[in-house]
């Protein structure tokens, strides 16, 4: 934008000057330029103007109820039960939920598409990596649904076999789906900020004597280590705004979750699966909760924020 | 004056492309070999070889042979990682790792298995004298390496390069990046530190290879011209091509 302002000074400077003939058609370039300047500010605001439509409408709907509830009960309450009598709004079970379910799959993802991309970005021969990342991709477009529905016939099941328990839908089942469908952005990330170490760094750590194991792991990733710190949180982000592929696996009973194979409920798809028929305050609550997990996305996009920056500080 | 390395009709490709041919030569002990030539004959990849940083690129094929104090350093029974510990290397960039300034000169010593802080601390510190730099960065040991000025940081490199106790030095064009204050306090350091080490060292730069060096090396196209002592490889040369080189008639 700022060089676009600079040419049409300069247009404007120039213009001013006395050459007769050429001056119409400058000013009518200069209005063409002001016009398509307008149009790709116009465009660029639609984004801005969204994401400021949501935080505005989601505040408004959603403070309304944690006033009734109080924000306590609501943030606290270990029971909801929004279509009984006596309505319970507490959504301690889903926030609980969101936090072990992301953890879970932070705890199981992280590892594995940590160390994937470290042979990938290091250890791989050209062929092998390019083959493995095409697969990688592929996983990142796979639509949720599609996880769910395998997680359903075949995780769920298989629990349930394994465990010798009696539904294997639950926590443990949403967990290892999240950390299947995390893996893509964890790899992604972290093999471009692998692949960006200087080569330098790596060749003086050999010269030293130095194994090139110990070499990825004592130079080449603490070198990366924002970038990879950053691909973590990018997953944490995924795995928490995840509403339909959990849905399918994790049962989707408002229980806490004080088992693995407990039915549990997360926050998204509490919203998900009510918001259709509902009605009044929980409809309103509905809202809150979408509000709260809001502020959950909001926090860990400060923190990429935070990682990213610092990164390219450096 | 002994030799410490000797190289034995030894050939390299980079593929099909022969880069080094039929080398011979003989590396005395305790003093400074000085590689001169023009770009692209050879100098590095011969300085990569002695300590066998070629292994890392793919397609690179060798014949012939290379001895380290009497051992084929090519040879199964080699472990790659104490050659490197005895043939220590300087980069032509300065490129210490983003890490404090200590742990870059400790992290060579933790890599061959030291781990006592009380005898890091002491390596850190003789390695940082003996590259001239521990005056300068004493007080911001802790500091992140990459804030310290280029040349402080090539003698930071030479500082990580020296606490591994390498018996050999290959240097190349250590101060091709470097400003003249810094490039003569590299050349004195060099200098000194013949006392310790033998030195190989590539440049570009014929003052200095006459300045520092006891023995020169002239390549050309991979093949090596001509070999001797710095004073009649300069005053004196046998080949033509030498003479053509160092009085600046191509290269
Ligand atoms: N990794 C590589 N793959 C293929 N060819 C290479 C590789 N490295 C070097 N070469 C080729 O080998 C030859 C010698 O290269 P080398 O880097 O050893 O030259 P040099 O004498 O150090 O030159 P300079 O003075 O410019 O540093 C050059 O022709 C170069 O193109
Ligand atoms: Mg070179």
């Amino acid at each position: 934008m700022a060089k676009k302002k600079k040419t049409s000074t300069e247009q404007v400077i120039r213009s001013t000057e006395p050459q007769g003939i050429n001056l119409d058609h400058r000013k009518k370039k200069q209005i063409l330029e002001n016009i398509v300047h307008g149009i790709f500010l116009l465009l660029g605001l639609i984004a801005v103007g969204c994401v400021l439509l949501i935080t505005v409408y989601l505040f408004i709907s959603g403070i309304p109820a944690i006033h009734k509830i109080g924000i306590v009960d609501f943030l606290f309450g270990r029971e909801w039960a929004s279509t009984a009598a006596d309505p319970k709004y507490g959504i301690l079970p889903f926030i609980l939920t969101s936090i072990y379910g992301t953890a879970g799959a932070v705890i199981l993802g992280v590892p594995i598409g940590f160390m994937t991309s470290v042979y990938l970005s290091k250890i791989a021969s050209p062929r092998v990596k390019s083959v493995m990342q095409s697969a990688v991709s592929l996983l990142a477009g796979i639509p949720s649904v599609v996880y769910g529905l395998v997680g359903m016939l075949v995780l769920v099941p298989g629990i349930r076999k394994v465990f010798n328990v009696p539904d294997g839908a639950g926590l443990l089942a949403a967990i290892i789906v999240l950390a299947i469908m995390i893996l893509p952005s964890i790899i992604k990330m972290s093999v471009t900020a692998l692949d960006a170490v200087p080569k330098e760094y790596e060749d003086a750590s050999l010269a030293l004597g130095a194994t090139p194991i110990e070499t990825y792991f004592r130079v080449s990733v603490p070198a990366a280590k924002s970038g990879i710190a950053a691909a973590v949180v990018l997953g944490v982000g995924r795995a928490i705004g995840e509403a339909m592929a959990v849905m399918m696996v994790a049962g989707n009973v408002p229980n806490m979750p004080d088992s693995l194979f407990q039915s549990v409920r997360f926050l998204t798809t509490t919203v998900a699966s009510e918001m259709a028929y509902s009605s009044g305050l929980q409809r309103q609550a509905l809202f809150s909760v979408a509000l709260v997990l809001f502020m959950f996305i909001m926090l860990i996009n400060a923190t990429l924020n935070f990682f990213l920056k610092r990164d390219g500080n450096k | 004056m002994g030799s410490i390395i000797s190289v034995k009709d030894m050939c390299l490709w980079y593929g099909n492309y022969q880069a080094l041919k039929d080398l011979n030569i003989e590396i005395p002990e305790m003093s400074i070999t000085a590689l001169i030539g023009p770009s692209g004959c050879g100098k590095s990849t011969f300085l990569k070889t002695l300590n066998r940083m070629n292994d890392l690129i793919p397609g690179v094929k060798i014949s012939g042979g290379i001895y380290y104090e009497g051992t084929d350093i090519f040879s199964n029974e080699v472990d790659v990682s104490h050659l490197r510990k005895e043939i220590g290397m300087v980069f032509q960039h300065p490129n210490p790792f983003p890490m404090s300034i200590y742990n870059n000169v400790a992290y060579g010593p933790r890599t061959h298995g030291i781990k006592s802080k009380v005898q890091l601390d002491e390596i850190v510190e003789q390695a940082l004298r003996d590259a001239a730099i521990w005056d300068e960065v004493k007080d911001r040991l802790k500091k992140n390496a990459l804030g310290i000025s280029g040349g402080q940081q090539q003698r930071l490199c030479i500082a990580r390069a020296l606490a591994i106790q390498p018996k050999v030095l290959l240097m190349d064009e250590p101060t091709s990046a470097l400003d003249p204050i810094s490039t003569s306090r590299i050349e004195d350091l060099i200098m000194e530190l013949k006392k310790k080490y033998t030195i190989v060292i590539v440049t570009h730069n014929m003052q200095q290879a006459v300045r520092v060096s006891d023995y020169t090396a002239f390549f050309l196209l991979g093949e090596l011209v001509e070999f001797g002592k710095t004073d009649d490889i300069f005053s004196q040369p046998k080949d033509k091509r030498t003479e053509d080189y160092i009085t600046g008639r191509f290269g």
